[in-house]
């Protein structure tokens, strides 16, 4: 299993959510984060231009099986892309267990949907 | 004599501030029901709106609204010079039966003046282009604000024909409404409104604010019904603002019934607009309701609050804070409303409807020539990126909420 995390534009969130959602990966965080990188936004306040590398940014953090890693990298750079400076980053890393923590069941089936 | 002439100035005065005081409302209710990321947007066309209203109606506005038509004129337009120059007894209580100075009236008037474009401002919140909006604001509350003024509180000829529109149900909430209707068609809906057809939520930042804003919105009708009887009368008064309380309040609790038959929920959002369609309702008769009538028209106001709003999502129609519900339905409702249930036989439910046709047509005329025009020059929506990533960063380089920011849309 691997987690997939990206830093994206607040603005691209909903085409990145609804790429996600048509490679069906339907389950990840998000939180809004602060934080430095090459874009500059400009702040101008009373006169004074300040902050101009404290960036808005959106952080996912999607687990998935090894055989749905490419697809949703791939629906993650397409969707989240502008082609200005300033689109943001992804990262991939080993996850070594998952848990249900409603069954206690552990492993990759863990991260497909529930069937009723 | 003197002690009742400053008695009614006094009191027409503490109306001219409760009715500034609106402009609160209108910023609170707006930003409120919108989102984060165009908050100072909205406040400055807001603040933008009192402070060069005002400018107007001192520069043209006032004399172009009561030019004092001749006896034999059409009581269309009429301009009494730029600037304002109080006439020589208008300090007096001969200018206005001893009601209020020529300085108040001025005043007063002026503070009703910058109203009309704020309900624009709540229509086209979020993707109009700031400048595109002052420019419309300018020509609007300067020119055609006035000039509808004219034909009934100037004595024009709506006047003469025996139109009645105590406090602005016409004048100023249906005359912001035909025009924030007309924009908001010429704008298009916000990015993410309708999908597939099918309109989508998007929830504003802060109900709480949104309810301050209804709150201090009531708190100013007491001035904008209360000062509009033009003297401080014991009985009109206090009937005036017994009518426009129960009107708002009966507005608020069957919007709120009528959403919950309609969707079974307890929204509190409609509850606040059923409260200000309530409010517009009461306006154009407050001084010739009864108790009675004044809850009649309030409930009704309500119930159509709930299905305005359904009916603008239904023709694929984006109006953010349901300006178009409840200043253009509800205005129009009021006025009819008037020839409906007034105590005075005089007013007739045809003399209404032709008033209400006049303005319809004046001002879907108006707006649409300047908001067209435009559109077809300077462009009057921001681009996808700009909406995308809210007006305040594009069009002011600014933060609303520079320490604090949470799940932003």
């Amino acid at each position: 299993m691997k987690k997939i995390e990206a830093i994206i534009r607040k603005s691209k969130f909903n085409a990145v959510k609804e790429a996600l959602h048509q490679v069906d990966v339907n389950f990840f965080s998000y939180w809004d984060v602060t934080g430095l990188g090459n874009e500059k936004e400009a702040h101008v306040y009373r006169g004074v231009s300040y902050s101009t590398s404290d960036i808005q940014r959106r952080y996912l953090s999607i687990v998935v099986n090894d055989d749905f890693e490419k697809i949703t990298l791939d629906a993650l750079l397409k969707a989240a892309a502008t082609g200005e400076v300033g689109d943001g980053k992804i990262f991939v890393s080993d996850i070594t267990e998952a848990y249900r923590i409603r069954t206690g069941e552990k492993g990759g089936a863990t991260l497909k949907k529930i069937s009723k | 004599m003197d002690a009742i002439f400053t008695a009614n100035n006094v009191w027409m005065m503490v109306c001219t501030a409760l009715v500034f005081f609106m402009h609160t409302g209108f910023a609170f209710l707006e930003i409120g029901l919108t989102r984060q990321k165009n908050t100072i947007n909205i406040l400055f066309k807001n603040i933008f709106i009192i402070t060069v209203g005002l400018l107007l109606y001192y520069l043209v506005g006032f004399n172009m609204m009561y030019p004092g038509f001749a006896e034999d004129s059409s009581g269309i337009f009429g301009f009494g010079g730029f600037l304002i120059d109080a006439p020589a007894n208008g300090m007096t209580p001969e200018y206005a039966d001893g009601g209020y100075t020529w300085w108040t009236d001025f005043l007063f008037q002026g503070m009703f003046a910058a109203t009309a474009a704020t309900i624009v401002s709540g229509a086209v919140a979020e993707r109009m282009k700031i400048g595109a909006f002052m420019i419309f604001t300018i020509i609007y509350v300067g020119l055609v604000y006035p000039i509808a003024g004219s034909w009934k509180w100037g004595g024009g000829f709506l006047d003469q024909m025996g139109f009645y529109d105590f406090a602005g149900s016409t004048l100023v909430h249906s005359v912001g409404g035909w025009a924030a209707l007309v924009a908001v068609w010429l704008l298009g809906s916000r990015i993410g409104k309708f999908k597939d057809g099918k309109p989508q939520a998007i929830p504003g930042h802060s109900i709480p604010l949104a309810t301050a804003g209804v709150l201090i919105l009531w708190l100013g009708w007491f001035g904008f019904n209360g000062g509009s009887v033009l003297s401080a009368d014991p009985e009109l008064t206090s009937l005036t603002l017994v009518t426009t309380c129960l009107a708002a309040a009966a507005g608020g609790v069957i919007a709120v019934f009528v959403n919950f038959l309609k969707y079974k929920n307890l929204d509190l959002t409609m509850f606040l607009n059923g409260i200000l369609g309530g409010l517009v309702g009461i306006t154009a008769g407050a001084d010739v309701m009864t108790p009675e009538s004044a809850i009649l028209i309030g409930g009704i106001a309500g119930a159509l609050i709930v299905f305005a709003v359904a009916f603008v999502d239904a023709i694929k129609l984006d109006d953010p804070v349901g300006a178009i519900a409840v200043h253009l339905i509800c205005g129009i409702w009021g006025t009819l409303a008037v020839g409906i249930f007034s105590t005075n036989p005089e007013h007739t439910f045809l003399i209404q409807l032709t008033g209400v046709a006049c303005y319809a047509v004046f001002c879907i005329a108006t707006s649409f020539l300047i908001i067209f025009t435009l559109k077809k020059t300077i462009g009057i929506r921001v681009s996808e990126k700009e909406e995308l990533e809210g007006l305040d960063s594009h069009e002011h380089g600014m933060d609303a909420y520079p320490d604090f920011r949470l799940n932003e849309h």
